[in-house]
């Protein structure tokens, strides 16, 4: 330590500091102090690179935010298509950039809304799909070449995304044409969301047939999304959801190599999604971390030799499990430097929550909020001006690196359990997760650390706010159309295209083109589910607290 | 005297697989010294309330964050009902509006509910001043 250092050290040390503890969000603890020592080893060309070069710490593209801005992205979808296609269609004249869909549960898991597991959930958190019907209708008066779309589906992905190309092409859209990005991230449902279907051989497969369909059809559009988000969600650190995220997507990469497929068909197209938690400082060295340690082991690690191989393209979302009941309308505050976060860690696209999002979904007033708290951030603060601002701060740099070492050690443990599967099999990482939940959470009983509204400066009086309000009948009409859909279609021609699906899931052709015939059938997601469980059968997980 | 042990079944009813909360709640009551049982993913009423009766648990809690809980709760509570199981208390937690709290307590639909930010020590207070004192005639 230098003598400057040292100086300054002695001064501190003898003036009082106020009652800590000083950790992040993830208990980190953070020295009062950075300086030129804690930086000394990093060599520019090395470690930062110019934006858009090798290892891309600075960002994914020379211009960044001076060429173009971030997508703005809201995730959205509730009730049936028809409520969905009108919200859309407001975003998108309110001057959004992009759709993302929320699907409801029964969507999600697989179940068509008239089976009795998907009693009281239909349309509940997101719209409800059901056929090739559902899908035309959400999308319609949206034409598909203009919007880049979004879908937040991993377990049934292939069928979910296979509606939408078909629903283009009855549009009269070549799937060529086709931009958007599906999650299909099923690893992190064994890790943190927990929306599984079938066992991990199987989806693994479902997956892989996607890239390698995509590849030849849909060249444009992102195959997965592999996501941190959820993880961190579940009360990962934003280590942890560095580390098991990126430990995911090189189990993709894994994968594809096995399927046969070259690592530089696949790996442009594959994106990521994090979470911005409210610790401003851990989230930028989180994403700036995250850029270089895929680069370099793509490059290194997998010989990735097109550039597009190397570059983390990611979206973000502000952090859901951060906001808080009590006072709502502080959360815009807490999204709003969520959302800076993201930006100054060179997102490509961002959601911001809505602040009544922790009790419902959101109103129509609370989303126009937190979108036009992207559009400040873009036009009035001026953060855009220059690319990755924070470049060369002794504290960011220092943190960025420690963010990278921490991932290194974790990938090692991964390893060592037999990687991201045989992880899952030993509860590894849900036993993490559920470990910092927990911490975090006696932080906030013990007051080691302080939410406003939640453990000081309360309000005794409740906050009303207006939420918005699914009717019981959108479930009623959802579960008549389909039934009136299995009535008014060619069954004959739904079974022949079931059975072939069945078939060609027993063996190991790629089964999209399958799936798309049936789609084209109007065959349920339900029914084409229920072919593929008889065959892959369903995972079953040892849960753990 | 020796007091018996507060039996809670922690339960995840429905599709959605958010189980930060039911796991965090679980831990919290277990170090509280009850005994916990975690239903794990994706239960139906009935596999919930089949295990509440199968575990002689004293209380169920569920955590519901999929905006079904207008169906769940009274559905639960009418299958104990079914069960001549109605002494098992219900509680439960999760993204509910204030205005449904209401209406689901008042229909007598669950014993309480608790939203996001709810603490340990409201939570195991609420339990033990429902259970406590029930507890210490069982001898």
């Amino acid at each position: 330590m230098s003598e400057n250092f040292l100086r300054w050290k002695a001064k501190y040390d003898a003036q009082r500091e106020r009652k800590g503890p000083f950790f992040t969000v993830s208990s980190v603890p953070i020295d009062p102090l950075y300086g030129p020592g804690n930086a000394a080893e990093i060599d520019y060309e090395r470690d930062l690179g110019n934006p858009g070069e090798y290892p891309y710490t600075r960002g994914v593209r020379p211009n960044m935010y001076r060429g173009r801005l971030w997508t703005m992205r809201m995730f959205a979808g509730f009730a049936t298509a028809v409520e969905s296609n009108e919200r859309y269609k407001y975003l998108l004249s309110q001057g959004q950039t992009g759709l993302s869909v929320a699907f409801d549960m029964p969507t999600i898991m697989g179940y068509d809304s008239d089976h009795p597991r998907a009693y009281g959930e239909v349309g509940r958190v997101g719209v409800a799909i059901d056929s090739l019907q559902d899908m035309e209708i959400l999308f319609q008066d949206i034409s598909l070449d203009k919007v880049s779309t979004s879908m937040t589906i991993n377990a049934p992905a292939s069928i979910i995304w296979s509606m939408y190309v078909v629903a283009a092409e009855k549009q009269g859209i070549p799937a060529h044409k086709l931009t958007g990005t599906i999650q299909n991230d099923i690893l992190k449902e064994y890790i943190a969301q927990k929306s599984w279907i079938f066992p991990p051989d199987p989806s693994m497969r479902l997956i892989t047939d996607i890239f390698g369909f995509a590849k030849e059809n849909v060249p444009k559009w992102n195959t997965i999304s592999i996501s941190g988000y959820h993880i961190r969600e579940a009360g990962a650190t934003a280590l942890q959801e560095l580390a098991f995220t990126l430990a995911d997507g090189f189990a993709y990469v894994e994968a594809g190599i096995k399927a046969g497929l070259d690592v530089d068909d696949f790996a442009p197209r594959l994106s990521f999604f994090f979470n911005s938690h409210t610790d401003f400082f851990e989230e930028i060295a989180k994403y700036r971390a995250a850029r270089r340690i895929w680069a370099r082991h793509m490059k290194e690690k997998y010989g990735a030799k097109k550039e597009e191989s190397l570059l983390m393209r990611f979206h973000t979302q502000t952090a859901g499990c951060s906001l808080t009941g009590p006072q709502p309308e502080n959360n815009i505050v807490r999204t709003a430097y969520q959302a800076m976060a993201a930006v100054l860690g060179g997102t490509q696209s961002l959601h911001t929550n809505s602040m009544d999002e922790v009790l419902a979904l959101p109103s129509e007033k609370a989303v126009q909020i937190a979108l036009r708290t992207q559009q400040v951030l873009a036009y009035e603060t001026g953060v855009v001006n220059t690319i990755d601002p924070l470049a060369g701060s002794y504290f960011v740099e220092t943190f960025t690196n420690q963010m990278e070492e921490g991932a290194e050690e974790y990938f090692r443990k991964i390893d060592e359990l037999g990687g991201v599967l045989g992880a899952i099999q030993e509860n590894f990482f849900q036993q993490e997760i559920a470990d910092a939940a927990y911490r975090y959470q006696q932080e906030i009983e013990s007051k080691d650390r302080i939410i406003v509204g939640i453990n000081d400066f309360i309000n005794e009086e409740k906050d009303k706010i207006d939420l918005l309000k699914i009717d019981p009948e959108v479930e009623r009409a959802q579960v008549n159309r389909v039934k009136a859909l299995k009535q008014s279609r060619d069954n004959i021609r739904v079974q022949t295209t079931l059975d072939d699906l069945k078939v060609a899931a027993q063996g190991s052709d790629n089964l999209i083109p399958k799936i798309m015939d049936a789609v084209r059938a109007y065959a349920t997601e339900g029914e084409m589910i229920a072919v593929l469980k008889e065959i892959f059968g369903e995972y079953r997980e040892q849960a753990v607290f | 005297m020796n007091k018996t042990r507060i039996r809670v079944l922690v339960g995840k009813p429905g599709l959605d697989g958010h189980d930060r909360g039911a796991k965090v709640i679980a831990r919290m009551l277990r170090d509280a010294g009850m005994e916990v049982i975690y239903s794990g993913l994706h239960q139906t009423p009935e596999q919930i309330v089949e295990a509440a009766i199968q575990e002689d648990v004293d209380l169920i809690g569920v955590s519901v964050l999929s905006g079904a809980h207008m169906t769940i709760f009274p559905r639960i509570k009418e299958l104990l009902k079914e069960q001549n199981a109605e002494d098992i208390l219900l509680m439960g937690g999760g993204t509910i509006p204030e205005e449904d709290i209401v209406s689901l307590i008042e229909a007598g639909h669950a014993e309480a509910l608790f939203t996001p930010g709810a603490t340990s020590t409201e939570i195991v207070s609420w339990i033990k001043s429902k259970l406590e004192s029930s507890k210490e005639d069982v001898v």
